[in-house]
């Protein structure tokens, strides 16, 4: 009996030396198909403590990434903005996949805890306060950037990081680059194109190239002549000295 | 031959289903899928990604749990109850014994599979409906207007679709593979608990194979050489489950290529079949 079992363990070490290659070569194929792709660090490590590094290990980071988010809902009831900054950044951590943790993480601190920074009546100075907005503006922009490291074809967080430059930062030929790599990405949403070359038209030294590319979406039909889009193409038009003839024709 | 390991497959499964372990198990699958409706209320917008989490992540808990209670238990059980010996003094081999109950343990598995996926589908679609309604309210009178139609169609792209499938195959199949691994150690084990603990190491050992393969592959100028054996050890006797922890993407909406669902199921498969051929080999000359 003692026997066999001995057999049975050389067996199952055979089986493992065959099935190596053929494991190493799906777990690759799985990585090159960006599947799998978190790294379970030590940094990691620190964050969710050991048993939820166990859990992490053993398949449930979803779960956890779950049960973390719910914990930064409730940081957010109480406007722990630091705790919420740290729950983020181990959910992302855990979910790098998932566009909507990087979203959301983003949005709370560039628009939430920018406001309640500017807003801290427990800090004196103005211009402290402003300078916390700016760090939490920074912050957002950060996750975004990283989000979108993590998810280079997502369109969603493309949009967002633009939004983001448009809103908060008012950098406009930003937030046209990240418009436009948006538009360009599959899934983006019908609008992204459009606020692109809205935004092209603020960039200085692109109002030309701007002025084609709204031209170009007003030719593509009424599903295009957005109200916004006719009075900016008239007002470059104007700008840009465009011949009477080649101008678009006034909304009725 | 295939009659009597269909009949083993039907007796043990009815026997696994009578269990309270299977109740009590299910009840708490459910309950965990059934309150994530309310667990995905409490997050900020992303609600359809939490339910998500929650109830593929409970899946995939309890299917293992399942698999390894339920396999660890019948061999030392149909000895105390003597069942065991009445059905091989009957021309039964003990590997189609085996068989059968291997086939009675993936038949409850895969139905416990089937009823979870199935209240998983109605709280995803109850939600769906919910949102889509919510959403018809705060745009009435302009449904057909270019944002109200990409905020459904938001709803719509992150509730179902079609990755879901292979997720809860994987699921079903990673299942099937530790079934099948606890089978084996229960033919050389002296009890349910000892089972139950070896096979439950090996599952957390297992998770760390695909570290210590490469490591190994790669070889460690910087390491003790009883280190080297340690990892080498654990890359050759341990399966590597990290391969079917695909559910984790899956939820996050990353697309599964069909090939590497089909090559992922395919070495569950693998798995599956040489545990038992290991399984029936110790057990086939086991004194009982």
């Amino acid at each position: 009996m003692i026997l066999r079992r001995l057999i049975a363990l050389v067996l199952l070490a055979v089986f493992g030396a065959v099935k190596m290659p053929v494991e190493t070569s799906l777990d690759a194929a799985q990585k090159s198909a960006l599947l799998r792709s978190t790294a379970l660090d030590l940094d990691l490590r620190e964050q969710v403590g050991q048993m939820g590094f166990l859990a992490a290990l053993s398949g449930f980071r979803s779960p956890l990434a779950a049960v973390l988010w719910i914990e930064a809902h409730t940081a957010w009831e109480r406007t722990e903005w630091g705790r919420m900054a740290s729950l983020f950044d181990t959910v992302t951590g855990l979910q790098p996949r998932s566009t909507l943790y990087w979203d959301m993480a983003a949005w709370h601190m560039a628009w939430n805890a920018s406001v309640a920074a500017l807003n801290d009546e427990s800090v004196q100075s103005e211009a402290l306060r402003q300078r916390n907005q700016r760090q939490y503006f920074e912050l957002g922009k950060g996750i975004l950037e990283r989000g979108i490291r993590n998810n280079p074809n997502s369109s969603f967080l493309h949009e967002r990081m633009a939004i983001l430059l448009r809103d908060k930062f008012e950098d406009h030929c930003g937030a046209a680059e990240a418009f436009s790599k948006a538009a360009e990405l599959p899934n983006a949403a019908p609008y992204v194109a459009r606020f692109a070359a809205y935004e092209m038209a603020k960039c200085p030294g692109r109002e030309r190239e701007a002025y084609d590319h709204l031209r170009s979406l007003y030719e593509k039909g009424e599903s295009q002549r957005l109200p916004t889009l006719l009075t900016l193409l008239q007002e470059m038009e104007k700008n840009l000295d465009v011949p009477p003839a080649d101008r678009i024709e006034s909304p009725k | 031959m295939i009659t009597r390991i269909f009949a083993i497959s039907r007796n043990t499964l009815i026997e696994l289903v009578r269990q309270k372990v299977f109740y009590i198990l299910l009840i708490f699958g459910l309950c965990a899928i059934g309150s994530s409706i309310f667990m995905a209320k409490l997050s900020f917008q992303e609600e359809f990604q939490m339910l998500k989490d929650v109830c593929l992540g409970a899946m995939s808990i309890f299917t293992s749990i399942l698999a390894i209670l339920a396999t660890a238990n019948f061999l030392p059980k149909d000895m105390e109850d003597r069942t065991i010996y009445t059905l091989l003094s009957k021309p039964v081999p003990r590997f189609a014994y085996l068989m059968g109950k291997l086939g009675g343990i993936l038949i409850l598995l895969g139905l416990f599979t089937l009823l979870m996926s199935a209240v998983f589908v109605l709280v995803l679609w109850l939600r769906e409906t919910a949102v889509i309604s919510e959403i018809q309210g705060q745009f009435q009178g302009v449904e057909a207007s270019e944002e109200a139609r990409a905020a459904i169609q938001s709803v719509r792209d992150s509730t179902f679709n079609v990755n879901l499938i292979p997720g809860i195959l994987i699921i079903f199949v990673k299942a099937a593979l530790l079934a099948s691994m606890t089978l084996f150690v229960s033919t050389f084990a002296t009890s349910a608990l000892f089972t139950v603990m070896v096979s439950a190491a090996i599952y957390f050992i297992g998770h760390l194979q695909a570290t210590a393969r490469e490591h190994w592959m790669q070889g460690m100028a910087s390491v003790e050489w009883w280190q080297t054996i340690m990892v080498g050890f654990v890359a050759l006797m341990f399966p590597d489950l990290q391969a079917f922890n695909l559910t984790d993407d899956v939820i996050a909406g990353a697309m599964i290529p069909l090939t590497l669902f089909l090559q992922t199921f395919a070495l569950g498969g693998v798995y599956v079949v040489v545990y038992f051929l290991l399984a029936s080999f110790v057990f086939s000359i086991r004194e009982l």
